[in-house]
């Protein structure tokens, strides 16, 4: 039975509530005499405040409430919590109402609380604020340059952090080389666009002191904690609720300014207040993603195999520190500098820079996008370079598979691999050979064939506390589980991370199935709630299943061992001569008598007759802390083709091999490749935030920002090899980024191979169909001969 | 100021004074309580809100509720036939066609459309008639087989 559990594909447990508009987001729910929040906020990138005249819109009709700054005393600053070691980080109060000045447009500036949401919006227009606008820059390279308007009085240069990774001696890898390639990537800035904007409903109880809270976020139990820092409330009367939560992809990490304002709001009127965003005010508050400026060179020697890697890397990090901000260029980031390859030395300074836009936080990926972009990017280059196939390249220089622990320059240690099985595996499903023969035929009707490939892993399962300890996470990286045995045979689980999407009450009752030999309908995962789950750190950087299904899986075994004790008594055996076998505890060879888990739960539970010394009940918990962090990886090749004539990319086909470890769901796994896929194929394609230089958001709603739509996009063919995590107790590694920290370099790369024949080497991404014709056009202008003056 | 309507919701009727500027997702959502239709942009462009008005579907924060006067809306909760599935509703949960569920009541309601419009559309049409609806998370892949799988049925009939 267990084999059947663990890797088959069934259908999701949490279903039936989503397809039949069952389910309760947060916007959903009513309490009585709820009253209605909405945010003014700054127009301008950046001014100062010189007066807000509230009068008209306080006397509106059914505003109960108007707040600005001078009202908020009491209200502490948005806490940054991870404090980045050694990189002389400055951070900068993110009040929750601006204070003198606004420095993005998206700034709160007032609250309007109303019984309405329809009066609350109108009585935003009724506030007078005197603006004086100050110069604005967005550019996180502009924002680091001398001159740059200044943001934060006491932060000289923008800059909120230096922060360095070495390892090897770059120096001398460059001074040997044969040769070193260059070049200078943006990785540009992404709003990521969870389709359920972030909502938040606070009821404060003047009588109890306590404080509910439903909250679109992906770690409840840290906006408890937060809350409490900013509130001044006691931790443990907050209780924080992640009802069902409508994607995140890292934007629902942070703890927000709106978010903490409405539950003050909540414990000033002594009423039940509500605050949902609009999809443009998501795009102008909710946080954004990557925006980097990378400059980097690869030192190699003429037959292709890699010596150094050198870069600088400016982050912008938007206005103020988002929650976990500073860790996401930087640890995430560099640490993974030197992905599948035998790299021998690597150097990188990261420089974060306070810019005038929305704050820059996790997105899907979080800093290991922008690692294996540069990397794999290079690699194509200098395959270019050498005139050398890119396959050839990257085989040349893989680390070679290894199942226990292999130590890289970055002073990682991966946990196992078989990265060169993984691209032999991709190469001939997609027959590459032949892909590259046809492409080698030259251009169809002026369609460019072009081939990307990016091989990568990435770092999950975040990670041993003791490292989240030494490298500033102000939080451990833990995860918990509790199992509960009813009399019935049927089972609650309860965890502390916070799925939103994932479909963990799913694969988690599958952990328990397998393990305890009961059907997966019988076992229910609660999670979301800090008053009826144990603590956890959240669900982000793929570590639900890597570190919280780890904890589930060692309870699960806890109880096995419980109720093998349990079994050897009511069998009037040794324990030691008990065997264990789909659910089913017997004496070793007599297997036809036997107790079933079921059994055992309920004599547990009534207690009629318990072996000596053992408690009552069959229920068990454990604080998962993991020993080393997961290392997923995989191969994905992309095809596409180029319309010479008007600049057209076509994703023809995809390829995906990622392993994960054993999958406990492959259908669920299969679900996140694609999905993670698209939006890396979105930052390649269509996606960017743009900001103009006075940073007015331009791409300010959905009519702007180029999201993926069906019709863009070909079936995925999604492969995969078994890895197992030699430190995880059911080795899996974790799937949710996968997709996307490869897609966007694959179809990067596609994009320029099919550009080759063109003379066209680098275009900024997104790689939009004027820009890809612009690109085309300025290498035909410099090929051209001169022409007379 | 406010004004009268008579709006069919899943076959029960609602008499309500509302505001004429009321759109009709919040009619839906405020004051029937219907909250199984989502929303999830401002500018009409991701189709969570998607519901049929007389059979035919809208995006319901394009249109006023009092727009709606005199109407018959379906929504996402009034697609099973009691503990019976529609077969749209069957198949999204077979094929893995959702992850977070929020884009998922308007998904289905567009393809409802989809099918009544075009019973037995090919991947490329599915694709075409999908591309008003937005999703992050399942990159459409397995909506397409969802909608693929439900086009054998009278998916689009009921």
């Amino acid at each position: 039975m267990s084999t059947r559990i663990f890797g088959s594909g069934i259908r999701r447990r949490e279903d039936p509530r989503l397809i039949t508009g069952s389910a309760t987001y947060t916007d959903d729910l009513t309490l009585p005499r709820m009253a209605h929040a909405a945010m003014l906020r700054s127009p301008h990138a950046h001014a100062r405040i010189t007066s807000i005249d509230t009068g008209k819109a306080a006397a509106a009709p059914g505003v109960v409430a108007v707040y600005t700054h001078a009202d908020t005393e009491g209200l502490a600053p948005a806490p940054c919590a991870w404090l980045l070691p050694e990189s002389d980080l400055k951070i900068a109060d993110y009040h929750c109402l601006a204070k003198d000045v606004a420095r993005f447009a998206g700034d709160i500036v007032a609250v309007v609380v109303a019984e309405s949401r329809y009066q609350a919006e109108d009585a935003l227009e009724l506030i007078d604020v005197g603006y004086e606008p100050l110069p604005a820059v967005t550019d996180p390279e502009a924002a680091a340059a001398e001159g740059a308007p200044k943001l934060h009085d006491a932060i000289d240069g923008n800059q909120a952090f230096h922060w360095k990774v070495a390892g090897g001696d770059v120096d001398a890898a460059f001074a040997g080389a044969d040769v070193v390639v260059k070049d200078r990537i943006i990785q540009q800035r992404l709003i990521p666009n969870a389709m359920e904007p972030r909502a938040a409903l606070a009821n404060y109880v003047a009588a109890t002191g306590e404080l509910t809270v439903w909250n679109t976020t992906q770690n409840p139990h840290i906006v408890r904690f937060l809350s409490s820092l900013v509130l001044g409330i006691s931790e443990d009367k907050i209780r924080v609720i992640a009802p069902e939560v409508g994607g995140g992809f890292g934007s629902k990490i942070a703890a927000y300014p709106a978010d903490f304002l409405t539950m003050f709001c909540s414990r000033k009127l002594g009423r039940p207040v509500k605050w949902t965003e609009t999809r443009s005010e998501n795009y102008q508050s909710t946080t954004h993603g990557r925006d980097h400026v990378q400059h980097v060179e690869l030192a190699a020697k003429n037959d292709g195999t890699l010596l150094g890697l050198r870069c600088t890397v400016h982050a912008g990090m938007g206005a103020y520190l988002s929650t976990a901000a500073p860790g996401i260029p930087t640890i995430l980031h560099g640490l993974m500098l030197s992905g599948v390859y035998n790299l021998p030395a690597v150097h990188e300074d990261v420089y974060g820079v306070y810019t005038n836009g929305v704050p820059v936080e996790a997105y899907r990926g979080a800093g290991r996008p922008e690692a294996t972009f540069m990397l794999e990017r290079m690699m194509d280059v200098l395959a270019a370079k050498l005139d050398m196939d890119p396959a050839d390249v990257r085989r040349k220089n893989l680390i070679p598979k290894f199942d226990d622990g292999h130590d890289v320059v970055t002073t990682l240690t991966y946990d196992s691999g078989d990265y060169p099985g993984a691209l032999d595996k991709v190469l001939a499903h997609a027959d590459y050979a032949g892909l590259r023969a046809r492409q080698k035929a030259g251009p169809v009707n002026g369609t460019y064939t072009g081939l990307g490939l990016a091989t990568y892993v990435e770092i999950c399962g975040l990670g041993p506390s003791q490292v989240a300890g030494a490298i500033g996470f102000q939080g451990g990286l833990w995860e918990s589980a509790i199992v509960r045995f009813h009399p019935s045979g049927k089972v609650h689980v309860f965890i502390g991370a916070s799925p939103h999407g994932q479909g963990e009450e799913t694969t988690f009752a599958q952990i328990v199935g397998s393990e305890l030999g009961v059907d997966p309908q019988d076992v229910k995962v609660f999670h979301g709630d800090t008053d009826n789950t144990p603590m956890g750190w959240g669900t982000y950087g793929s570590r639900t299943t890597a570190v919280g299904g780890a904890a589930l899986a060692l309870t699960a075994r806890k109880i096995r061992d419980k109720a093998k004790v349990i079994a050897a008594h009511l069998l009037e055996a040794a324990v030691e001569d008990m065997d264990y076998e789909d659910g089913k505890f017997f004496v070793k060879g007599a297997p036809d008598q036997s107790k079933t888990i079921g059994d055992i739960a309920l004599m547990a539970n009534v207690a009629w007759n318990m072996p000596e010394g053992v408690e009552a009940g069959l229920e068990a918990s454990t604080f998962y802390d993991p020993p080393n962090f997961t290392f997923p990886f995989g191969a994905h090749l992309a095809v596409v083709e180029v319309d010479g004539e008007t600049g057209t990319v076509t994703l023809k086909r995809y390829v995906a091999l990622d392993d994960c470890g054993p999958q406990i769901n492959p259908v669920i796994v299969e679900g996140q490749v694609h999905g993670g896929v698209v939006q890396g194929v979105g930052q390649a394609l269509w996606e960017e935030a743009v900001y103009d230089e006075g940073g007015q958001l331009v791409t300010g709603s959905m009519l702007d920002y180029a999201l993926p739509r069906a019709d863009l996009l070909p079936d995925i063919e999604v492969l995969s090899t078994v890895t197992p995590s030699p430190h995880h107790p059911l080795g899996v590694k974790g799937i949710g980024e996968a997709g996307t920290i490869a897609s966007t370099a694959a179809v990067y790369n596609a994009v320029m191979d099919a550009l080759r024949p063109l003379g066209v080497t680098s275009v900024r991404m997104p790689l939009t169909p004027q820009r890809v014709w612009q690109a085309i056009q300025d290498a035909k202008q410099s090929a051209a001969p001169p022409t007379a003056p | 100021m406010t004004v009268p309507v008579s709006i069919t919701v899943n076959g029960q009727r609602y008499d309500r004074e509302v505001e004429p500027r009321l759109l009709l997702v919040h009619f839906l959502r405020e004051v029937v309580g219907s909250t199984g239709t989502k929303v999830g942009c401002d500018t009409s462009q991701c189709g969570a809100c998607t519901v049929l008005l007389d059979g035919v579907s809208l995006k319901s924060c394009t249109a006023l509720a009092v727009q709606a006067d005199g109407a018959e809306v379906t929504t996402i909760e009034g697609l099973a036939d009691g503990d019976a599935l529609h077969p749209l509703q069957d198949a999204f949960w077979e094929k893995h066609g959702l992850q977070c569920g929020f884009c998922t009541p308007g998904m289905i309601m567009a393809s409802h459309e989809l099918l009544r419009v075009t019973p037995d559309p090919s991947d490329a049409q599915i694709r075409h008639g999908l591309e008003g609806n937005m999703c992050r998370c399942t990159g459409y892949q397995n909506i397409v087989r969802a909608v693929r799988q439900a086009a054998g049925t009278t998916a689009g009939q009921r």
